[in-house]
């Protein structure tokens, strides 16, 4: 049962001889053929390549050599770019396009011996909070396959929960790593903007998205992190600042630390079973020696407006050049080149794809552009001004993740506005660029997940693993598995 | 019959003369086969992203500091939306509302007539692929896509087609004495849009403007604002009025047709590039970039005057191209008489490079030689006949003026005894020409000089030999 392993146990095995690389792999992949063509939390599975590489990683260790995640498998998610292979976005329009380079990220994963085993479903170019918009199916969630991953990394928080990889990369624009990692009970770290490198990272919205790991546990999440932050002179908005070692801010303890409760987020409208698991666990933190104290972010209110402006706008454009010229998928027929933007676009991307575009084209618009986009990039600072403020009387704030657990496959796909509402705790993170986590914090009456999310300042991940790590060690939440998927 | 006065406005795209591309590491080199200077990044690939050129934004600063312009301490990119196959991204990394540079301007003369055209801004961009054409098929080639363009945007400062095609002039020498590209026009190097408008005379506020595109060279941009201007005349005189519309000159046909009206006119959703920090541009760095322009050819052409002693024709004729001025300056340091310099290159160097068509940088004899030759001139160690000769040999076969007059024995003659043999022989050999002398032809004389120079294959003082013949023939 090597799949059901953390990375700080596969990678212990491994150094310790006690199992190779080749196994590891071999077990995976296993999962993935008993469980995947229920769950679809795969796009891809690189299966030769993968014991290729883990083949390779076993002789280069058997040889001496050391790299801190040698022949260790991670999933991907479909908007990053690995060298060679597909990187679909699990849009129509990227179909038969292969990779001809690798995302920063992933060449530091690389340098470090990482497997890359396949390419995880996802929404359509990250905009969904379900995985109900990939144009190639949906994914399951393991805890009930009725319901929804979340999304938009739905694949990759799908495969680590179902065991079927021991870690995997998604993106986070306004949610799309802790969500996911919320309903499927496992951990998801959206990083500062800039700590990651976006080189590679398919955009959607560039001032927002942000790569982060996808995990079994708060260490492995930390131990990711350390191998793909650091500035990138191929990303103009990576951050320099030195990288702390992150695995020597994980403690048991909370004490010293001053954790905030943001007032506007506890006024009614939560799932009950969220409200309760999230009471549970500050309780839990104060037991751990945290000192809980009320913090306010009054513009919180206006943050999913302020997201569905400033996202759209700008994957406005950089979606616009899927065009069918130089890669993807070309609609045939076209009679001169607009015609074949036209064709090409029009049955390349989704409908969700679609809304966002006319939305962002719409608010860049002469004549609208002041009240929408500059007045939305505006409202950005007052939002991260808020955290400014809460920042200076606490170390780090909790919140839920999302205000519900997973909802059912095609109960909210019919209404946009409400699945966009379902981000409100997590979209301000991404606006004000300051870094998030969740991590599993119990369950709903139905037996789902609940996430708990922990908000740091900018360049903050050692605070907030720290409350992830003493919260995990201190619960049992993340050794739980799903029954098997029937 | 009523006068229409002209305004017209240029927008300049200028080529920076950058080893490799504006958001890229691809060469920027010219010519090469379609598609080998490519990257994820100039071909617009999911998940790259643009890395600013600092060598580009200096020289378009060098450029500002050299048209007189402000530089914005701020400035900052945005994104230009639009569909078109020759984008690969389908949006335009360029500057909107915080350009680099601001203000500033260009001295012209027209007719005698000195004017200062305005400068509105000049802003960094990135050029476009270019799309090929064929019998059925079309080709796209991304080697141009993301080369480092600047714009410079006049006001609408300028009168008459003769203006605008000295603004270009002054602007392109200006450039090039910045050394901020090649200014080749055949290469793309500078391309040109301009707004023209007519107004009636009395009339205070300007006409409706057309833009016109699609001019490849200066000429076409006179040519093509003559014919528009005529066609705006023509409109409005006979009645018609103007629409605001962009408009293609086409050179075979020598006329312009309407592209697209303001109503078709792209929307072009301008927004801050997210993927680029903004330019902070430091007073000290500026500075620092100041301190290193070389002069305008405005102040050169004084300084030759003043340091030179130059007339002002020869100083404008020599600071018109940087690289003859510099060859003029590196010659004159060497020489004690700088205008014997200027007059060796306004004639036989200037007529030598346009026979040969090469430039003065392919000019085959160093200034340093040249110095040499007109300091031998100059000491009346060889007279200006042999100068000429000197000055052939060293073309042909190169070598130092100086050992080519000792090998060969060019020397001048200057001894007096060796002089006086040769005119009493020419006295003695041509009484009839005397005669004609004495009685009062002029020619007679020169004729009598010259038989001097020949008898002396050309190597006689010609001034001794002159006086000389004078004082005989006086006797």
């Amino acid at each position: 049962m090597l799949n059901t392993l953390s990375l700080h146990e596969v990678i212990a095995l491994l150094e310790r001889r006690e199992c190779r690389s080749q196994d590891v792999v071999q077990a995976v992949l296993e999962a993935i053929g008993q469980k995947d063509g229920r769950l679809h939390g795969y796009l891809m599975v690189n299966a030769e390549e993968a014991l290729a590489q883990a083949k390779m990683a076993d002789e280069a260790r058997a040889a001496g050599h050391k790299g801190r995640l040698l022949g260790v498998p991670i999933a991907i998610k479909d908007v990053l770019n690995v060298k060679g292979q597909p990187c679909t976005c699990g849009s129509k329009i990227l179909k038969g396009y292969t990779s001809p380079y690798d995302a920063t990220a992933i060449a530091r994963l690389r340098a470090e011996g990482a497997v890359f085993l396949g390419r995880t479903n996802m929404d359509e170019f990250a905009m969904g909070s379900s995985t109900e918009n990939s144009a190639y199916g949906i994914t399951r969630n393991p805890w009930n396959p009725d319901c929804v991953p979340g999304g938009s990394s739905g694949g990759s928080a799908a495969v680590v929960a179902a065991d079927e990889a021991i870690a995997a990369l998604g993106s986070d624009t306004g949610g799309s790593v802790r969500q996911p990692a919320s309903f499927c009970g496992c951990v998801g770290l959206k990083p500062t903007y800039g700590r990651i490198s976006r080189y590679g990272l398919t955009a959607y919205a560039s001032s927002l998205d942000q790569i982060g790991p996808m995990t079994k546990t708060v260490a492995d999440a930390a131990l990711l992190l350390q191998v793909m932050a650091g500035g990138d002179p191929a990303d103009s908005s990576s951050l320099s600042a030195p990288v702390p070692d992150y695995k020597a801010a994980l403690r048991k303890d909370l004490k010293g630390m001053t954790l905030g409760l943001p007032r506007e987020y506890f006024v009614g409208g939560l799932h009950v079973d969220v409200e309760r698991r999230l009471q549970e666990a500050i309780e839990v933190c104060r037991g751990l020696g945290a000192r809980i104290v009320e913090v306010t972010l009054p513009r919180s209110r206006e943050a999913i407006a302020t997201y569905y402006i400033i996202a759209p706008a700008e994957a406005s454009a950089n979606l616009s050049r899927f065009d069918g010229v130089r890669y993807g998928f070309r609609a045939t027929g076209a009679e001169d080149p607009i015609d074949l933007y036209k064709k090409t676009r029009a049955q390349g991307f989704g409908p969700e794809v679609k809304r966002r575009i006319i939305l962002g084209t719409y608010v860049l618009s002469s004549g609208y552009y002041d009240a929408f986009y500059v007045r939305a990039q505006k409202v950005r600072t007052l939002i991260r001004r808020d955290f400014e403020e809460a920042f200076k009387a606490c170390d780090a704030i909790l919140s839920p993740v999302a205000p519900t657990p997973a909802y059912r496959i095609g109960e909210n796909s019919a209404d946009p506005l409400q699945m966009y509402l379902g981000d409100i705790f997590t979209v301000p993170v991404n606006l004000a660029g300051i870094c998030g986590l969740s991590v599993p914090c119990g369950f709903t009456a139905e037996k789902l997940p609940v996430g708990l999310q922990v908000m740091g300042p900018a360049l903050g991940e050692e605070a907030i693993l720290r409350v992830g790590y003493a919260y995990e060690q201190a619960t049992q939440w993340h050794q739980q598995r799903p029954g098997s998927l029937s | 019959m009523t006068a229409y006065y002209v305004t017209i406005g240029l927008e300049v795209h200028v080529q920076l003369k950058t080893h490799s591309k504006m958001f890229c590491a691809c060469s920027t080199d010219f010519g090469q086969s379609p598609n080998t200077q490519v990257c994820p990044v100039c071909l617009g690939y999911p998940g790259s992203l643009p890395v600013m050129n600092r060598a580009a934004i200096r020289l378009t600063v060098m450029s500002g500091l050299m048209l007189g312009c402000r530089i914005n301490p701020y400035s900052k990119f945005d994104r230009k939306n639009y569909f078109y196959p020759d984008m690969p991204k389908n949006y335009q990394i360029t500057q909107c509302d915080k350009p680099l540079c601001l203000g500033g301007g260009v001295d012209i003369e027209v007719n005698g007539k000195s004017r200062r055209i305005g400068i509105t801004r000049i802003h960094q961009e990135e050029d476009v692929a270019k799309n090929l054409h064929y019998a059925k098929w079309s080709g796209i080639d991304y080697n141009r896509a993301g080369v480092p363009l600047m714009e410079i945007v006049s006001e609408p400062d300028m009168e008459s087609p003769e203006e605008a095609f000295a603004y270009l002039l002054a602007l392109r020498q200006i450039l090039l004495y910045a050394g901020v590209s090649d200014c080749n026009l055949e290469e793309g190097n500078m391309r040109c849009d301009v707004n023209v408008s007519i107004r009636p005379e009395g009339q205070k506020e300007l006409g409706t403007k057309a833009e016109i595109k699609n001019m490849n060279t200066f000429k076409g941009v006179f040519a093509a604002l003559q014919y528009e201007i005529a066609r705006q005349t023509e409109v409005v005189s006979s009645g018609g009025k103007i629409v605001q519309e962009t408009r293609r000159w086409d050179a075979d046909s020598g006329q312009t047709f309407s592209m697209r009206t303001k109503e078709d006119a792209h929307d072009y959703r301008y927004f801050p590039e997210p993927d680029l920090m903004p330019v902070a541009l430091p007073e000290a760095l500026v500075a620092e970039w100041a301190a290193s322009l070389p002069e305008l050819p405005a102040q050169r052409r004084e300084r030759f005057v003043r340091d030179y002693g130059l007339p002002e024709y020869d100083a404008q004729v020599l600071a018109a191209d940087k690289a003859v001025g510099d060859y003029f300056e590196l010659a004159a340091r060497r020489c004690p008489n700088p205008k014997a310099v200027s007059n060796w290159m306004m004639s036989d160097v200037m007529r030598t490079l346009s026979e040969k068509d090469i430039s003065i940088t392919a000019f085959s004899i160093p200034p340093e030689a040249l110095a040499e030759l007109v300091g031998l001139t100059e000491a009346k160690a060889i007279n200006s006949n042999t100068a000429r000769e000197v000055f052939s040999i060293m073309l042909t076969e190169g070598g130092r003026a100086g050992e080519i007059v000792t090998a060969r024995g060019l020397a001048q003659v200057s001894d007096a005894g060796a002089i006086e043999k040769v005119v009493d022989q020419v006295i003695a050999e041509n009484a009839k020409v005397i005669e004609d002398f004495r009685s009062g032809k002029a020619a007679a004389f020169k004729f009598l000089v010259g038989q001097v120079m020949r008898l002396s294959k050309g190597k006689a003082n010609p001034q001794m030999a002159g006086d000389m013949l004078q004082r005989k023939l006086s006797n």
